[in-house]
């Protein structure tokens, strides 16, 4: 089976949710046009990412009663979508979200689980953190969804693993920083290496959309990546433009990587439950 | 650690134009204006401002007192030409000097001050009139070490150069093709004749480069930058130098009274809504 794949590392208008919705609309009918199946935009794609007290302004509910969700669910009878917002729940818990639509429906939401309160980050303050890590079935296979600093750690994407996610797609708003005499930013070196690690590791596709453009003084440096399940890079989007890149990736390259390259046959989920077990609580 | 400051001059030129690309024309702008003092700073503020923005798009501010050198003014004519920028120049000695003679004793501090504030006044006005938004040239050095006038030299509407260390300043400039004879001489404010950077300072700029860069950026505590080689005395001027600049580097603080109140929990970045 193969997907046609479309990451669209986008600049977005800080707050202006109309605004960048209307992006989201034209860059689908776009992408549909040329006969893509799926369209990954990155973190907070809908909102802009330094939001602070913008955060309770720019929220959304990820259902068909909402305004810019039931456009949004429209455009994904054409192409599915995976898309960043501010998920407001009936409690009134603001998360960083991604969703997926597909045909109409709301496939899976993921709330940002990791928020970064440190440095130049300060997600914690104004975010509450999601609690859970799952897989979830689309047409095209099972995939798993993760957003920025989820998988700066590497327990999401293992979980994701063994819960069954053969394609992970992974959305940021990494502000470029690092300057160390070559020609790549420090962030934008790590993010690539940790994620070709991850396709490598778990024998997966990894597609990963960073956003682009500049919120004050921080750059975001765009390049989406996608790696196939032996860790190679497919296709890089160019750095610190808006772009749409599109690529057609195989998914029948999970057969061939695993028979030849047995990790997920091999991993021993029950050794790892009982030595946390023993970690946690001693047992 | 070893660390030569060398930077990749085409990746921060890329970041750098599309920065003042991107945060002048969201801001409803497309010109800039500039004070050139024909250092190695504002030209390279400059020469970055005319490739972000197109050279006729950026106003050079040429504005010397009467004991400014007559190198400075011919150096900022040299990149004016280079670049084919418009310019203006106005000099600033009948603005101050009816301050100045009030006090016949007044120190060169002071005199110096007057002189930045005074061009930071003109820049400003010609703001206004040229529809151009104040480009700063302040880098990471002189912000640390609190070396700058506040509100005179330090005005700007954004600052391209503010996370460059002077010595990455000067690697820049050379890929900017900013000319040799501005590379070559000494930093000076050139408030008063003779003025160095260095001389005022008390250090060499590659000196403290490589101490702030193990303070700041690498996080060392003062006494792992005695043990890593740096004399102690040094670095205790240097940590206090920081210390005592940070109100530079801030807003004034409001005094708190109501459940929210601008610069604690009021929250908005300057790109707000755009």
């Amino acid at each position: 089976m193969k997907l046609k794949l479309a990451l669209a590392q986008i600049n977005t208008k800080l707050g202006d949710v109309q605004a960048n919705l209307e992006k989201h609309l034209a860059l689908a009918r776009q992408a549909a046009q040329d006969g893509m199946d799926l369209l990954v935009f990155p973190e907070l794609s809908l909102t802009g990412y330094v939001l602070q007290d913008l955060v309770p302004s720019v929220s959304c509910r990820p259902d068909a009663d909402d305004p810019v969700f039931s456009q949004l669910l429209e455009a994904s009878r054409n192409i599915d979508l995976m898309v960043g917002l501010v998920d407001e729940d009936a409690r009134h818990l603001f998360y960083i979200a991604s969703a997926y639509l597909s045909q109409g429906q709301i496939v899976h939401v993921h709330h940002n689980v990791y928020l970064p309160t440190y440095g130049l980050f300060d997600e914690g303050r104004f975010f509450a953190p999601g609690n859970s890590v799952r897989a979830f079935d689309t047409r095209f296979g099972c995939f798993g969804m993760l957003i920025c600093e989820d998988f700066w750690h590497a327990s999401p994407p293992y979980l994701l693993w063994l819960d069954g996610a053969d394609v992970l797609l992974f959305q940021s708003a990494s502000p470029g920083r690092g300057l160390n005499g070559e020609p790549k930013l420090e962030s934008s070196a790590w993010v690539e290496h940790t994620n070709r690690a991850y396709a490598g590791l778990f024998t997966t596709f990894v597609a990963h959309a960073n956003r682009s453009g500049f919120e004050d003084g921080l750059n975001f440096w765009g390049g989406a990546t996608v790696y196939d399940p032996d860790g190679n890079l497919v296709i890089q989007g160019p750095y610190f433009e808006e772009a749409l890149i599109t690529t057609e990736i195989d998914l029948n390259q999970l057969h061939r990587t695993r028979a030849r390259m047995p990790l997920l046959r091999d991993e021993r989920p029950e050794l790892v439950q009982r030595e946390l077990e023993r970690i946690l609580h001693g047992k | 650690m070893v660390n030569d400051f060398s930077i990749d001059t085409g990746l921060v030129r890329k970041i750098l134009t599309a920065f003042i690309h991107s945060e002048i024309t969201r801001a409803g702008f497309s010109r800039a204006v500039l004070n050139l003092s024909g250092g190695i700073d504002s030209a390279v503020s400059f020469a970055l401002a005319a490739e972000a923005l197109g050279p006729q798009n950026v106003l050079a501010l040429r504005l010397p007192y009467k004991t400014s050198s007559a190198d400075s003014l011919e150096h900022a004519r040299l990149l004016i030409d280079h670049f084919g920028c418009p310019s203006m120049t106005i000099p600033i000695t009948g603005m101050v000097d009816p301050l100045i003679e009030r006090e016949p004793s007044m120190s060169d501090m002071r005199k110096g001050n007057i002189m930045a504030r005074a061009r930071m006044i003109v820049a400003y006005d010609q703001s206004e009139a040229f529809k151009g938004l104040v480009i700063g040239t302040g880098n990471k050095t002189e912000i640390l070490l609190g070396y700058t006038t506040l509100y005179g030299d330090s005005a700007c509407a954004l600052n391209p150069l503010g996370d460059l260390y002077k010595t990455q300043v000067r690697q820049l400039a050379r890929a900017l093709t900013i000319p040799e004879i501005i590379l070559a001489k000494p930093p000076s404010a050139d408030l008063w004749a003779g003025q160095t950077d260095e001389g005022e300072l008390g250090f060499t700029y590659a000196e403290v480069d490589k101490l702030l860069y193990y303070l700041v950026d690498q996080r060392y505590r003062p006494e792992e930058c005695v043990a890593a080689g740096f004399e102690e005395k040094f670095v205790r001027i240097v940590v206090e130098r920081i210390r005592k600049n940070q109100f530079k580097r801030i807003l004034p603080p409001i005094a708190k009274l109501s459940n929210r109140t601008v610069g604690y929990d009021f929250l908005y970045l300057r790109d707000w809504g755009t």
